[in-house]
């Protein structure tokens, strides 16, 4: 089974919810996600946001539920890392 | 709970925890006044029918209430509706389906019930020795109801000193004295 385990997101939001709300927000998607929010720039009424995720099983699309729904924009996913979790016996390869 | 975390969000994203606490204190100051106005316009007209008294200042209390709720709703709701607008154009994309949209339509009902209820409950607050009048204690349950009428003046402006970071005591005597002076002038007139 393949894994995203970390994903690195370039986020448009407007100021509220705050940096930290924001980022318990998306922490609260799904248990194990380490969620590290970084404040590139700020505009009059926007943050742009560099959002790390890291966990066990990212899932990318609530992700983006909860960024839509605070109001904000996934622009792109710049970094991804995924894992594939199955061993050589559930592989069949012994 | 859902209703309860939208509340919340709202609040949160509306920022108008503040504004709700200055129209709290702002509007209950006009319920209390308008009380005493009329209670002491009662008092110096010698008239104690517990009815009159009742319908005359439940009437002015409902008149408050509305007048509270929909200027608060009217005018917020506009408020809102531009900042959402604003907060609009620099996402470039439509929030009304966001917490965004939903604390612009909620927002200016909770603003407008905290502006309507506070001088409505106020004023139902200084009535209360009034629902309890009997024939033998009218003019007593009057001047008890102003009483109370002051007393919450005082209240309010030590609430506002508090959260003002001032002395609240200060600030509590001055709002007595604005309800001193009402009653001052509506006596005076009388004589």
């Amino acid at each position: 089974m393949i894994n995203l385990t970390r994903v690195v997101l370039d986020v448009l939001k407007p100021h509220q919810p705050g940096p930290i709300d924001f980022a318990r927000r998306l922490a609260e998607t799904s248990p194990g996600l380490v969620v590290n929010l970084l404040v590139i720039e700020m505009d009059d009424k926007t943050h742009t946001l560099q959002i790390e995720i890291a966990g066990p099983d990212i899932p990318l699309d609530d992700i983006e539920h909860v960024i839509n729904g605070m109001g904000g924009s996934l622009h792109s996913v710049d970094e991804v890392q995924v894992e594939n979790s199955t061993t050589p016996e559930q592989n069949g390869n012994g | 709970m859902r209703l309860i975390r939208v509340l919340q969000q709202t609040l949160s994203l509306s920022q108008s925890s503040g504004l709700m606490r200055r129209y709290f204190v702002v509007n209950g100051f006009d319920g209390a006044l308008t009380m005493l106005g009329i209670l002491g316009g009662f008092y110096m007209g010698n008239i104690s029918n517990r009815h009159t008294i009742l319908s005359a200042c439940f009437g002015a209390a409902i008149a408050l209430f509305m007048s509270g709720l929909s200027a608060a709703t009217i005018s917020e709701s506009a408020e809102r509706r531009k900042a959402l607008t604003d907060i609009e154009q620099a996402m470039v994309k439509d929030l009304k389906d966001t917490e965004h949209g939903v604390a612009a339509r909620w927002a200016p009902w909770l603003i407008g019930l905290v502006n309507g209820l506070s001088p409505f409950l106020i004023s139902l607050t200084i009535l209360i020795p009034i629902f309890y009048q009997t024939e033998q204690n009218a003019g007593s349950a009057l001047i008890t109801a102003m009483a109370l009428g002051l007393t919450i003046m005082f209240l309010l402006g030590g609430f506002l000193g508090r959260i003002g970071g001032s002395n609240w005591l200060v600030s509590g005597l001055k709002a007595l004295t604005v309800g001193v002076l009402t009653v001052g002038i509506v006596l005076f007139l009388d004589t």
